[in-house]
């Protein structure tokens, strides 16, 4: 209720809710309460069922008991054709929440004698009406009438006449219409019925039918204007509305594994690392975030993925894996060679396998299964592999726009997920075939890499949003014990892969070894030197000794001889009586 | 007897008929059924010329029921009643069902099978 400045309050549009998944959403609370509604759409697009399903579930969910007014089926038939969708009709005629009528002119029994008016009709709808307490009326479809009634005159003159009566009533009504050439309907009465009209289509594009539905007009309230695709499952009618209009969900600062320990360290941290809790500096993806791994054929994306599945397994978390190439055994015993054993968590119920053809529905009819698959398992992780097999069913503009769809709900669940996307042969690597990279927060890229007669496998992260992740190319290798990423190579010049990385590491080491040696040879040389001068230098020490002590020697010896001599004359001179 | 004049009204689609003598036996008695809704001018309108038809065409073989649906709407249900007034024959079989005030005397003759079809 808008309160306007004024005295007066006004009151907006009250709606009828249907209970038919997704078109509450679309229109934005229901049909009209106590309008006319008119559905419209060809042949087999979904109208009576549309119609019943308002009835039953007005009956059962919203305590609005409902008559249904058939004048093309009878009751029984109509009870049998919906008891497949689990409405028990018959229960709710006896519960005297429901009742059906069916009306049928057989022009040949008629013959027409003068004037006359459609009160019977009136007659038997209020006293169905009555008898109920209804809420809620089907006419399907009044169409029939006019093939009946030859006066058609009379025949709109009264219908007008009968909507104004049953607005008057304050009932809600549905009236199916079929689809006319170029009108809404064969005769024309969206004149009568013009608050809201609904309209059903059923095409069939590439040799898949999609059902699609359509508010035309809707007075007084806002609604989608847009075309959405609708399926009919064993409950009945669903139209599916994009799942978040807005971008507006959480997000976690939570990772989560890829299930290669070394892969998780190049998805690093968080870029600033200021006032983070240390389980978020954490490495591996983003909780709830949307991942491409993309590559050639045979580069190893589904063995990837099939890791992530694994360690969130471990974890005990649900996992839902949807193949649109591989049967969940041929799946299960590939891993099996790269030591994944997916079949143990299969079993525990942890891990559920959706394998089908894209070809077998058409997309709506995808999204749809997978919404409602997911809704009921709830699972944390869903892989789709691969996404880009859907080109067969639809083309790439139609693709994206259902991955948007898929995304947005993963998203707003908080459910991880995965997408594998080949990448066709000699076209650019960084090229995703149905554009939907700009959709994905973390894009790992696996390319072969063809060196010396052999094909290696590169891994990179492309993109990772949110995260510091390391930019070098890790060579990945698919062993019996899993995935392994070798060590980044840290020598000079550029990265080798495979066997011409044995050469370049054999050679690296020989060389250092080379190297090693000259450095100790030229030591001991030097040190050899070294000991050579040291010698050298002892000997001229010791001779500068010896040097020394002979002109010790040698003094002495002359100041013995000057004594000696002076001893020797004094002697003599004594001898010689020297006077 | 006059030829009947067929006034085709907006319809001109030919109906299939199942095949009925113009003549029956005097000893069966027509059941005739005129459904109304309320005491209308038209329901007053019908019930005096079906009266006069059956004089005139009938006398003394006929028996004329009139159900009001305002009292009795449930029985709206069985004879597929739609437009008011209709008249049902429900004897002699097959079932006629004829619609209308029963002003066009040639036509109510030719729906209940009193004259042929031209």
């Amino acid at each position: 209720m808008i309160k306007k400045r004024g005295v007066r309050k006004i009151t907006m549009l009250d709606k009828c809710r249907t209970g038919i998944s997704g078109l509450d959403d679309i229109t934005e609370g229901g049909l009209p309460k106590g309008r006319p509604t008119l559905i419209c759409g060809g042949a087999g697009s979904g109208k009576t069922l549309l119609a019943m399903e308002f009835i039953v579930r007005g009956a059962t969910e919203f305590n609005e008991p409902g008559v249904f007014m058939a004048f093309e089926e009878m009751a029984e038939e109509l009870a049998q054709n919906v008891a497949s969708l689990g409405f028990d009709v018959e229960g709710l005629i006896r519960q005297k929440k429901m009742a059906i009528d069916y009306v049928h002119l057989e022009r040949s029994e008629i013959e027409e004698t003068g004037e006359y008016d459609l009160e019977g009709l009136f007659v038997r709808l209020n006293a169905m009406i009555q008898q109920v307490g209804a809420k809620r009326v089907v006419l399907d479809s009044v169409e029939a009438l006019f093939a009946g009634l030859p006066n058609e005159a009379i025949l709109r003159a009264e219908l007008r006449r009968l909507f104004r009566w049953l607005k008057q009533k304050g009932v809600t009504v549905i009236i199916t219409g079929e689809q006319g050439d170029k009108a809404l309907t064969r005769y024309g009465i969206e004149e009568y019925v013009s608050d809201c009209v609904i309209f059903l289509d059923h095409r069939v594009h590439n040799q898949i039918s999609t059902r699609r539905l359509r508010i035309v007009k809707y007075r007084g309230s806002k609604h989608g204007t847009n075309e959405y695709p609708t399926l009919i499952d064993e409950n009945g009618l669903s139209v599916l509305p994009i799942s978040s209009l807005g971008l507006n969900y959480t997000v976690t600062t939570e990772r989560v594994s890829t299930g290669v320990p070394r892969l998780d360290a190049m998805l690093g941290g968080p870029s600033t690392g200021s006032g983070l809790r240390a389980e978020s500096r954490g490495k591996g993806y983003y909780r709830g975030s949307s991942i491409l791994l993309s590559g050639t054929a045979g580069s190893g994306k589904t063995s990837l993925a099939a890791s992530f599945v694994d360690s969130l397994c471990r974890k005990g978390k649900k996992c839902m894996y949807f193949s649109f190439e591989e049967s969940p055994d041929q799946l299960m015993r590939n891993m099996r060679s790269i030591g994944i054993d997916l079949g143990r968590w299969a079993r525990k119920g942890l891990l559920a396998f959706i394998s089908l053809r894209p070809q077998l529905y058409g997309l709506e009819m995808h999204l749809a299964t997978m919404h409602k698959l997911i809704r009921d398992f709830k699972p944390e992780g869903v892989v789709i592999d691969p996404v880009t097999n859907l080109t067969s069913v639809g083309d790439a503009d139609e693709i994206k726009a259902m991955l948007v769809r898929v995304i947005d709900f993963m998203k707003s669940e908080g459910i991880t997920s995965v997408y594998t996307s080949l990448t066709a042969g000699g076209s650019a690597y960084e090229q995703s075939e149905v554009g939907i990279s700009s959709l994905m927060d973390t894009w790992l890229l696996i390319r072969m890499v063809e060196s010396s007669n052999e094909r290696n496998r590169l891994l990179y992260v492309l993109k990772s949003r949110g995260m510091a992740h390391s930019n070098q190319m890790r060579e990945i290798q698919l062993t019996a014990d899993g995935i392994k990423l070798l060590d980044v190579y840290i020598g000079p010049g550029q990265v080798l892969t495979g066997s011409a990385r044995f050469v370049q590491e054999a050679k690296d080491e020989a060389q250092s070894v080379i190297d090693q040696q000259t450095c100790e040879r030229k030591q001991r040389e030097l040190e050899h030197e070294q000991a050579n001068l040291r010698a050298q230098a002892e000997g001229i020490a010791k001779r500068l000794a010896s040097l020394k002590a002979e002109i010790q020697i040698v003094r002495k010896s002359e100041t013995e001889r000057r004594v000696v001599t002076a001893k020797e004359r004094q002697d003599l001179a004594q001898a010689r009586k020297a006077d | 007897m006059a030829m009947n004049k067929c006034k085709q009204g907006s319809n001109t689609t030919p109906r299939p008929r199942v095949p009925v003598s113009p003549r029956l036996p005097p000893s069966e008695i027509w059941e005739l059924r005129l459904y109304v809704a309320g005491q209308t001018t038209r329901a007053v309108t019908a019930f005096a010329n079906l009266k006069r038809i059956c004089e005139e065409h009938l006398k003394g073989k006929y028996r004329i029921e009139v159900i009001d649906l305002l009292k009795n709407p449930q029985l709206a249900k069985g004879d597929q009643i739609l437009a008011v007034p209709t008249l049902v024959r429900s004897l002699p079989s097959p079932v006629r069902k004829i619609i209308g005030d029963l002003s066009n005397t040639e036509r109510v003759l030719v729906g209940l099978d009193l004259r042929p079809r031209c």
